[in-house]
Formats: C-alpha cells, structure tokens, sequence
C-alpha cells in the first residue's frame, strides 16, 4: 500500500512536471510562429534584443567579466569578426580572435587621441591580414576608451554601425554612472539621516542631574554615567548597523534619564521574545521611536503615561512595537511629516527612522503607525531576521 | 487503555505548550528588569530548545521500536542521531552564525550571490520540510489510536489542527522557551518510566516473556551487521543533521560564533543522556514484549509497555507521562518545522507578510497531513533516516562547500543540489520496486547516502571548477565574516 502510494506520487509530480514543460514549449512555438513579422521587423527586434542584453552588462559598472559580456553581443551586434573593447586605463577586452589585442591597444590610443573613428586597412594579424575600424567613446566629460571592430573587407554600413554604436556605449556607461552615483547619493542621505541626539535632551539632562547634585549626590552621579553610556552609543562612529539587544541597552540608558525628570509619572512596559534580541537592525533606529513617545507623546500629558516596548518573533522576521497612551498626533500632520515637509519638524524622528528602514529594507517595511489625536501612538517596525550583508558587530 | 489517561495527557501538553508560546515572553516593568529582559539566551536555555526540536516522534518513539524489531543494527540510529551535532559543531555552527543568515536559503543566496541558488535551496528546504513532518503525524496518529481507541486519521489531524493554529495565529511569540519546556518534559517521560520498570523488573516480578538467549539472539547482535548498510546510514545521520532547517534557526538565537559552539556541546551532552532511555526501552521491550514486534506495532512499545510491567494507578501515571512525552515530541517538532518553512515560503513565494506568513503555516502543515493520511507508516525511525540521506545529499555538501571552499559557484551548487535531490529521490521513492526484481541492487536503493553524497561533491567541484563564470565578487568578504571571531 504505501510503496504503491508512493509510486502513483511520485509519476504524478513527474507527469505534472512534463506536462507543464510541454505547454510551456507548445506556447513558445505558438507565440513565436505568430509574431514573426516582417524581415525588416525581425531584424529591428533582433537588434533591439541585443542592444538591450549588452546594455544591462555595459552599466553593470564595468568589471572585466561584464565587459566580455556586453563585447559578445556587442559582436553579435555589428556583424564583425572580432571586436575588441578598450577602456580609459588602455585595458583591453577581446572577443572573437585573440591575437588582435596589441594591435586594437595601438589603434584605441590613437582614436582617443584624435577623438574622430578611423579606419585602418590590410593590418597583419599573425599571418592572415584584416581591416579595422576604430571608434572612440566619447562621454560629455572626456573619452570613456575605445571600441574596435575587425572585418576583411570593412564595408560603409560597417563603419557608420560602429560609429553609432560607440555614441550608444557611451550613452549607457553614462547611464551607469549615473546609477552609482544615485546608489551613492541614497546611501549618503542615510548617513546623514542616521539620527542625532537631541540637543534638547542633553539640556534637560544635564538640568536633571544638576538637580540631584546637592539632594541626591550618589543619584547624580549614576545619572552622569548613565549619560556617558548613552553618549558613547549614540556617538559611535563605526558601523551602521547594531542588534536590538544592543539598542535596549541604550533605550535603558535613556529611560533612566528621562525618569529623573519624569519620576513615578513615567511608567514603562517592556515584552520582550528573547529569539530576536540578535536580529541586526539600523543603528538608532528603535531609540528615536522611544524618545518620540516620550516628547510628543507624554511630556505634554498631564500625570504622564505609560509606555510598553515589545519586540516579538514572527518566522523569519522580527516585530517591534513601541506604544504610548499620551496625547497622539494628528494623522494628517503625521503623514506631511513621514512623507519629509520640513513645516512639521517636531516628528523628524519618525521620517529619519522610516527613511532609513524604506533605504535599507524596501519600502514594505517602512514603519507603521497607528494614532489619533488624544487616542496615543502604536509604532510598529517588522524588520527581517536575515542580515548576512549587514553587519551588527560592535568592533569593527 | 483507560482513554481518559490518553486524553488528559494529550490536552494537558498541548494547553501548557500554547500558554508557554503565548506568555512566555520576558516581560519587565521596573528599570531594573530591563537588563535581564535585553539578555541574550543563554546556551544552556538555547540548548534545550534545539533538544526540544530535535528530538521528534522518530527519537521518542521509533529508536525502542527499532531495537525491538531489529536488535543491535537500530542502535546506529541514536548514535547518528547524536553524533550529527558533532559535525554541526566542526563544521558548521560558529560559521552559520556569524554569516547573519536566517535560514539556509539566506545563507546560499547570501554565499554564492545567486537568486537562482536561492530558489533551488527554499524548494529543497520546503521538500525536506514536509516529508519531515509526515512521520511526526504518523506517529500522532499511532499514539492516539492505542491510547484512546479512536480512529488514525484522528492524532494526526489533531496534531495538523493544533499545530497550524498556533503558528497561523502568532501563538509562537517565543519558541525557545516552549522547546526548552518540551525537551525537559520529554526527557522526564522517559526517564522517569526506565527507572520505574527497572525498579519492578529488577524485583522479578513480572517473568521476561524470553530467557536472555531468546530475546538477545547472535544473529540480532553486532557481530552480524552489514558494513554497507551501516557505514551508508551513518553517512546519512551524520551529515542529514547539517541541513535540516529547523534545527539551524535556533542557532540564530545565540548572540555570536563562540555561543554557538557552546550551545552545540551542550546539545551534544543533552541528546547523549536523552538517547539513554528509549535503547533501555527497547531492550526491556525484546524481553518483555515480542509480541509487539511480530503484530506489527513495534513502534507503540514506548506506549504500552508501562501498563504492561505495573499495571494499577502507578501504570496510569507512567502511561500518561510517557503519552506527553510523545505528543510533545509530535508538536515541537512539526511547530518548528512548520514556523521555519513557513518562514521560507511567505519570504520567497508571498512577500513576506504576516499575511502571507499564515497561509504559509497553513500550506506547510496540510501537504504533510493529506500524504501523512495517505500512507502508512513503515517505522518512523526508518522514514526519518530517509529523510535525513535526502538532506545529506542535497543540502549538506553545499553548506559545507560553502564555508570552507572557496571555489564554489552558483552553478555548481545547483548541479549539485539537483543531482543529489534527483539520485537520492529516486532511490527513495523508487528503491522499493525495483529492489524486489534486482535484490542485490536493494541495499543501495534503501540506503542510498554513501554513493549519492559523494556524487553530488563531485558533481559540485567539477562544475563550479568548469564555471567560467568564476567565484562570486563577494566571496573572499563573506568567508571572512564567518572564519574571523567576533573577538
């Protein structure tokens, strides 16, 4: 019985499998057969295919395995024999026959010298004799290098086609580098949004520890050191990641400081699933939602509030909560201010930690809150376990 | 059986395990809590938790079957079943824990910078996933129907039920401290009832069925075992426990490398007192019940052999701690199957929503009911070992590879992945009809690690050297991260 059951298991998934690559391959047929077109037609989409593949390799950022790739359909492209690629540091990338390196090398310095295409005739290769033509790629801000195209005999559609197709590469490694500099310009937003300690809260520390000096001298003093740990934390210059263990640890540091002002007023509620203390996630970015539930959530509160902190395992993710019963905030307002007016500057704390999860995670896992005016503040990150290109290590 | 016991037992684990996974959070309201609330597990704590989710219906109550059927051959399985972790602890727990992947899908994708690699591991992952729960839900249905008399299908669609709920509902708020709960419990019911019938035994009272000749025959001992068969199995428990999904999220818990190096001695020592008791059941079983073994119920002899030996109220008490050991063993470790497969599919297949992390938990536990119900089960400990040389020869070469050779490429792991999936598949799900027509092919069919294992490294190397692609950009970064210590 179970081997039997088994088997009619087994063929059918294997079944299942074969009739679904058959369907698949009768569509392609179909499809193909059906939109064939014209010659001209064919040609245009042939040409089109090609330009697109060797575009996604040439703005790749130009590392020598995706310029082999961009040349083999860049070949394919112009219909030439063998087609060499030179870049601005005089590397030299073949495809097709070899042995035209040296020579492409020559022919690349002297076209980006000049800055016009050339055409070079009856050039020796080994034993065997090629025509060349050479046109240079010229970006707005100087040459990018050279492309060169090896063909007996060099014909006028040749020499045009490579013309056009070197304006076509530097368009697309312009393309490039304007994807790295907007990858770039992303991740220097980020840094620079990597939020800052409050000159507020130092001043009303510092207030509340001067306090306590001639009251409570031993109470100030754990208040300053207290202030020295959160400081060192929030001042650490290396990494930009760390684990929830490590932010509750300076969420602790600020509580303590915030109750020396607040004293019994302040109540806090913490849950925590030990699973997801390890998760790595952006540096700063559970304090800040503590730090706003506390200002704009009770501070203007008569009697204070109550603030309950959890942090809870979902399967491959993390869920953090931070939620205070103080006055809310208008939804409205709210989202001016998520979505970066600068007229609501008090929440600037939500945008920043909301900006950075969105950079780093996508925007599905932006923050989540959910308020009304008087009715309190539930904020709520969902942040994913999995980090191996993040590193949460405190040394470097 | 009184059913009663069955049921008071059954409902009694599966209420406390649910309140555990509900409440068990670390909750603190005074300033001075909040430091023992942002602690870090502890390994001892850690360890316990992977004990809870290891040791499934095949440990509980397949390894004293096994023994029962087959004498001395069956000890192989606690060994591999155990030693395993030794090769965890070697080669892979320090490593996988500093590379910051979650699951195994993470860490290939992460490794070898390659959707395509990850896709093929998450499917291989799910595959292993389900047919890892089928046996579970099997042996649910077993208890339940010896215990309370009604039908099969019942235990495992209860198990099915319960354990797609709490998932589904977000009722596992924290795992560790409900597994951790579950290995002690488990532990507890075997052990307390080992020493209880040893007590009785020992006093003579009741007779063995068998003079000590009879139940430990030569031909049952290890003077007669097949090399081949041995050495494949070993092959397959050994290197199986590398993959298996469950079992390495837990490692995620640990704070650093050296943690989880610790947390897997600790494992090593927890599993070795734990195997203890079920190889003592079995052999209390050769001698005292081989009626069992003949009727085809070998596997229920965990179950009733304590009414058996005392019967009374002191039986009761033994049977109902031994019944919550069992569905223990059923619920963790389809729970923790369930929550990292479901993990798995609603990241790759849905998005990663709470959402789609419900019906993730829901999918995950009915393909294994609507085959657990399908067919019957052939010794747990028997399904599980299959499973285990599935995971060996797909899984295991490729996070092994991953860590320490740097040569490996994308396409290489996948040739690999496939072909050992495709080998061992077949000689799994085919073996049993083509080793009936050609029975010298038959121990290599039911025992296929040592050859496919094998050929899938080769398969591996061979094409990663081949790629011309060559090695992921990344790679010398990334085994930097998993072989430098934190400090």
């Amino acid at each position: 019985m179970p081997e039997s059951t088994l088997l009619a298991a087994a063929l059918g998934v294997v079944g299942g499998a074969l009739a679904v690559g058959l369907v698949v391959f009768l569509r392609r047929i179909v499809l193909a057969s059906k939109e064939l077109g014209t010659d001209a037609e064919r040609a245009t989409y042939q040409t089109l295919h090609l330009a697109s593949r060797a575009a996604k390799h040439l703005r790749g950022g130009g590392g020598e395995a995706e310029v082999l790739r961009a040349g083999r359909h860049l070949r394919a492209l112009l219909g030439c024999e063998s087609l060499a690629i030179v870049d601005r540091t005089g590397r030299v990338t073949v495809d097709g026959d070899d042995a035209v390196r040296a020579v492409a090398a020559d022919l690349a310095a002297a076209a980006i010298a000049s800055g016009k295409p050339q055409v070079q005739r009856h050039l020796s290769i080994g034993a065997s004799e090629t025509d060349a033509i050479v046109a240079p790629v010229l970006g707005s801000a100087g040459p990018f290098g050279a492309i060169v195209a090896f063909s007996t005999p060099v014909r006028a559609g040749l020499v045009r086609a490579t013309g056009e197709v070197a304006d076509w590469v530097a368009a697309q490694v312009e393309l490039g580098e304007l994807d790295a500099s907007r990858t770039a310009l992303a991740e220097a937003e980020v840094r620079a949004l990597r939020a800052q300690i409050s000159p507020h809260f130092i001043y009303n520390s510092l207030n509340a520890i001067a306090s306590f000096i001639n009251t409570d001298p031993a109470k100030a003093r754990e208040l300053v050191l207290e202030f020295a740990d959160f400081t060192r934390y929030s001042f650490r210059r290396h990494g930009d990641f760390t684990t929830v263990a490590e932010e509750l640890r300076s969420i602790d540091s600020y509580l303590r400081l915030e109750r020396a002002r607040f004293g019994d007023r302040l109540t806090v509620t913490l849950q925590i699933a030990p699973e997801v203390l390890s998760t790595v996630v952006p540096f700063l970015s559970i304090q800040p939602l503590v730090e706003n539930a506390v200002r704009h959530g009770l501070e203007s509160k008569e009697g204070g509030g109550r603030i309950a902190i959890t942090a809870a395992d979902s399967g491959a993710f993390a869920e953090l909560t931070v939620e205070d019963d103080g006055v809310g905030i208008d939804p409205e307002t709210l989202a001016r201010a998520l979505a970066g007016d600068p007229s609501t500057g008090e929440h600037v704390g939500l945008r920043n930690v909301d900006a950075r999860l969105r950079q780093v995670y996508g925007d599905e896992h932006g923050l989540v809150v959910e308020t009304n005016v008087g009715a309190g503040t539930l904020v709520r990150m969902r942040v994913p376990k999995a980090g191996p290109k993040r590193d949460g290590r405190t040394t470097p | 059986m009184n059913p009663a016991i069955g049921y008071t037992a059954i409902v009694g684990v599966a209420l406390v395990s649910a309140l555990i996974g509900f409440y068990g959070l670390r909750v603190s309201r005074t300033t001075s809590d909040f430091y023992v609330a942002s602690r870090t597990v502890r390994p001892w704590w850690n360890a316990s938790a992977i004990g809870g989710e290891y040791l499934s219906a095949a440990s509980f109550l397949g390894v004293a079957g096994l023994i029962l059927l087959t004498g001395s051959a069956a000890l192989w399985f606690p060994i591999g079943y155990t030693a395993g972790y030794l090769m965890l602890l070697l080669f892979v727990a320090a490593p996988l824990r500093r590379s910051g992947a979650y699951t195994i899908p993470d860490f290939t994708e992460a490794r070898l910078e390659s959707p395509w690699a990850r896709r093929v591991t998450s499917l291989l992952v799910i595959v292993i996933g389900w047919f890892y729960i089928v046996p579970q839900l099997q042996g649910a249905a077993l208890t339940v129907r010896i215990t309370t008399g009604l039908p099969s299908w019942v235990g495992s669609v209860a198990v099915a039920v319960i354990v797609a709920v709490v998932v589904a509902a977000g009722g596992m708020r924290s795992i560790t401290f409900v597994q951790a709960f579950q290995f002690w419990l488990k532990l507890t019911a075997l052990a307390v009832p080992v020493i209880a019938l040893l007590l009785v035994v020992g006093g003579g009272e009741p007779p063995a069925q068998l003079t000590p000749a009879e139940a430990f025959p030569p031909s049952a001992g290890p003077g007669d075992l097949d090399v081949y068969r041995t050495v494949s199995l070993m092959v397959a428990l050994l290197l199986g426990t590398l993959g298996l999904p469950h079992v390495l999220v837990r490692f995620y818990t640990n704070p650093d490398g050296v943690a989880a190096r610790r947390t897997t001695v600790i494992v090593l020592v927890l599993l070795s007192v734990f195997y203890l008791f079920p190889t003592i059941f079995g052999f209390l079983g050769r001698a005292f019940a081989p009626d069992l073994a003949a009727s085809g119920e070998a596997d229920a002899l965990i179950l009733l052999l304590p009414e058996r030996l005392v019967p009374g109220p002191i039986g009761d008490v033994l049977t109902a701690l031994v019944i919550a050991g069992a569905f223990a063993a059923f619920l963790s470790t389809s729970s923790g199957l369930v929550i990292s497969l479901a993990g798995v599919i609603s990241q790759d297949l849905l998005g990663g929503s709470v959402r789609g992390f419900r019906i993730a938990a829901i999918v995950s536990t009915v393909v294994p009911l609507l085959v657990a119900l399908a067919t019957e089960s052939s010794g747990l400990a028997g399904s599980v070992g299959l499973v285990f040389a599935f995971t060996a020869s797909t899984l295991c070469p490729v996070l092994i590879l991953g860590i320490w050779w740097r040569g490996l490429t994308s396409r290489g792991a996948i040739a690999g992945m496939l072909t050992g999936a495709v080998l061992s598949g077949a000689a799994i799900l085919g073996g049993p009809f083509v080793a009936t027509s050609v029975p010298l092919i038959a121990p290599y069919l039911e025992q296929p690690a040592a050859w496919t294992v094998p050929l899938a490294v080769i398969v591996i190397v061979t094409v990663s050297r081949l790629d011309r692609r060559g090695t992921p950009a990344g790679t010398d970064a990334f085994l930097t991260r998993l072989h430098v210590p934190e400090r």
